[in-house]
């Protein structure tokens, strides 16, 4: 213990107090100063660059020995003015922007900004078969590989890296698949206004056969990491308590809520792209705590799996776009020696033979189409809870407003409600079983 | 449902077309737009510089509105009655469009409506999903719009409340004291639109820095941007792009 009467280094008086700097070394000495001091009340700020932290957030944490009295999230270091950028972009440019605001739930995101523009434009029964299969598809790949980021960064924030190892070398399976059927890793744009921008390759359902293999064998290893193991169940059980008035009130959704004991799932209350067909369970448990969400959030992909398995069996061959011109995306796109791009037979087409082609081509391309004016609320139920996009038309070739509510931002408020009266330490797993995603609560 | 609703204005969009659909007299109009592509200067050799767009949102509907939209209308209707508030003075009007419904609230009454529809137990919309700033220039007096989402989870139903302020008084109250859920979006649509919410506990900036000046999601604060250079040409900021109006 540091009995030195020197001030540490990184001291300075303020008008609110005695601020320290402090990186890692010097806490004793930090902490042996502060207890010299009047002041009882320290304010720890942690983040925005803290690796326990979930990306840029900051906690500002009032502590009274271990045990914090007030938290406040402080958040907007990640903003990017994804909503404003919308607004000078063609509805089918939106997805490769909304695609990227929680980045790890990107299949959520265009499937919720396309939910919206379809229902404007009034095609939301025209969408093909097979269109609505994929989606659900890859929106319940996604539930597992956002859930797997969940439990990985859960698991490292405690010091469990083989939790976290195993988590990220599954996550990459799925990886694997998104680059396999979108062509990238993440920032899709696959899921278009009106479908999809191209069909599944070939080989896809002998790969998506083998990863659920594959799962099947290693969700159970997390169950023996985890789910009985004393050291994880004592930092995680009875922390980050929030109960059912509470996730009400703060308007908590996803494994949050449902580990408040209320079995509320979209995709069930309020189905979406065929979801009511499907035949999968939604579990909840009644320990309102952070190894309850963690239980959840295994077996939430348990039933991913069971949706993925239904999907592969329905796959009938079929158009992925709407078959209406006047929206649809013209171009067919083919792999080439240099990657995907416009297939040779349509650049044949448009560049030989029909002007009109050409002619339609660039204007669709280029203006876009246009959107009856009007306002509509679309929501899915991500991996996080009830993702919401209120998107506003004026009739033009842009959207006039998109606003998305993110659960991410709305599932952080209630880290407060989560850790107040509780130890520092438990801050970290309060905050790990919300999952924020900064790109998602900043956008 | 919502054409019938609307009289004689919008038809619903003819199959398999994306041209929009031309609304009647029936609408709000919220803008009126002349020419195509934004040119202001120079001469105009298309001709398309003398187009002129009347923008019409949906307009107000009358009854039935169909499904379970009268249920609650009524609801809603008789609880503020019964409180002693006057269902036309609270309710400033009510639009069905694409299976939606969302009531127009004058914004003084918007905490009791709120209340009401979250505690009456034939409504009990439980959670509100946020509030959404819009930003209507053109619309004279009503320039700036706050909308809330309400989802009953009891009845398993989803509906939308639209509050205006004008720009002059960008005042709406808060609702945090019914949905607590909406401390942080109340923040953002103010830090975002500048609508004050009158109320609020601690109503500061959330996203944007603190010291940050003007409202970014406003329609006249600009993007932002700087000419790009590709294979020899300059490529304009987003915003300064020629556009259809």
């Amino acid at each position: 213990m540091a009995t030195s009467t020197h001030a540490p280094a990184g001291v300075r008086e303020t008008t609110e107090g005695t601020v320290y700097d402090v990186t890692g070394g010097d806490w004793d000495e930090m902490a042996a100063h502060a207890a010299k001091s009047d002041d009882e009340r320290i304010i720890v700020n942690m983040g925005p660059q803290h690796p326990s932290t979930h990306g840029v957030l900051r906690l500002i944490l009032e502590i009274d020995g271990e045990t914090v009295t007030e938290a406040r999230a402080g958040i907007g270091y990640l903003h990017t003015g994804i909503e404003k950028n919308l607004e000078y972009r063609t509805w089918t440019q939106g997805t490769t922007f909304v695609t990227r605001m929680d980045y790890l739930t990107p299949f959520f995101n265009e499937a919720a900004y396309c939910l919206g523009v379809e229902r404007l434009l009034g095609i939301e029964d025209d969408v093909p078969d097979r269109a609505n299969v994929i989606r659900v598809l890859l929106m319940e790949l996604n539930r597992i590989s956002s859930h797997l980021v969940a439990i990985a960064t859960g698991g490292m924030e405690l010091g469990a890296t083989t939790v976290m190892i195993f988590g990220f070398r599954d996550r990459e399976h799925v990886l694997d698949l998104y680059e396999l059927i979108t062509g990238l890793r993440m920032n899709h744009a696959y899921i278009r206004p009106g479908g999809l921008s191209q069909d599944l390759p070939p080989g896809t359902v002998d790969a998506l056969r083998e990863f659920v293999k594959k799962m099947r064998k290693n969700l159970p290893e997390y169950d023996a990491l985890c789910t009985g193991n004393p050291v994880f169940k004592a930092r995680l059980k009875d922390i980050g308590y929030l109960d059912l008035a509470g996730c009400m009130a703060l308007g908590a959704t996803g494994p949050i809520l449902r580990s408040a004991g209320l079995p509320h799932d979209l995709r069930k209350a309020q189905p979406y792209c065929g979801y009511e067909t499907y035949d999968f369970e939604v579990p909840t448990v009644d320990t309102c705590d952070s190894y309850g969400r963690f239980l959840l959030r295994l077996e939430e992909m348990r039933q991913s799996l069971r949706i993925i398995e239904q999907c592969i069996d329905r796959l009938e061959p079929g158009p992925v776009m709407v078959g209406d011109k006047k929206i649809a995306w013209p171009a067919q796109l083919a792999l080439g020696p240099d990657g995907l791009g416009n297939s040779l037979d349509h650049i044949k087409n448009i560049m030989g033979t029909s002007m009109e082609a050409l002619i339609h081509h660039f204007k669709l391309v280029t203006e876009g189409f246009r959107v009856p004016p009007g306002e509509v609320y679309t929501a899915v139920e991500s991996a996080k809870g009830e993702l919401g996009v209120h998107v506003v038309s004026d009739g033009g070739t842009r959207p006039y407003r998109v606003h998305f509510r993110d659960p991410s931002f709305t599932n952080l408020q209630s880290m407060a409600a989560m850790c107040e009266g509780g130890q520092v330490a438990d801050v970290i797993v309060a905050v790990a079983s919300i999952d924020p995603v900064m790109g998602g609560v900043d956008r | 449902m919502s054409a019938q609703a609307n009289g004689d204005g919008p038809q619903e969009p003819d199959e398999g077309s994306s041209v929009p659909v031309q609304r009647g007299n029936a609408g709000e109009v919220i803008e009126v737009r002349h020419g195509m592509f934004g040119a202001r200067n120079g001469g105009d050799t298309s001709g398309y510089g003398g187009l002129v767009r009347t923008v019409r949102m949906p307009g107000e509907s009358v009854r039935p509105y169909g499904s379970w939209f009268d249920e609650v209308a009524d609801e809603l209707e008789g609880a503020l009655e019964e409180q002693g508030l006057a269902p036309e003075n609270a309710v400033e009007k009510t639009v069905v469009d694409r299976g939606e419904l969302t009531f127009h609230i004058a914004r003084e009454h918007l905490p009791q409506v709120a209340r009401t529809l979250r505690d009456d137990p034939a409504l009990r919309f439980e959670l509100c999903t946020g509030v959404s700033g819009v930003h209507y220039p053109g619309e004279t007096g009503r320039e700036l719009h706050a909308v809330y989402h309400l989802r009953s989870l009891t009845h398993n139903r989803l509906i939308r409340l639209e509050v205006t302020a004008p720009d002059a008084d960008p005042h709406v109250p808060s609702i945090v004291d019914v949905y607590p859920t909406n401390d942080w979006h109340e923040r953002e649509t103010y830090d975002f639109f500048g609508l004050v919410f009158d109320g609020h506990p601690a109503l500061t900036r959330i996203l944007m820095p603190d010291d940050w000046q003007g409202f970014p999601q406003r329609k006249d604060y600009p993007l932002g941007g700087i000419p790009v250079e590709y294979k020899g040409a300059q490529i304009p900021a987003p915003d300064q792009r020629r556009s259809y109006t």
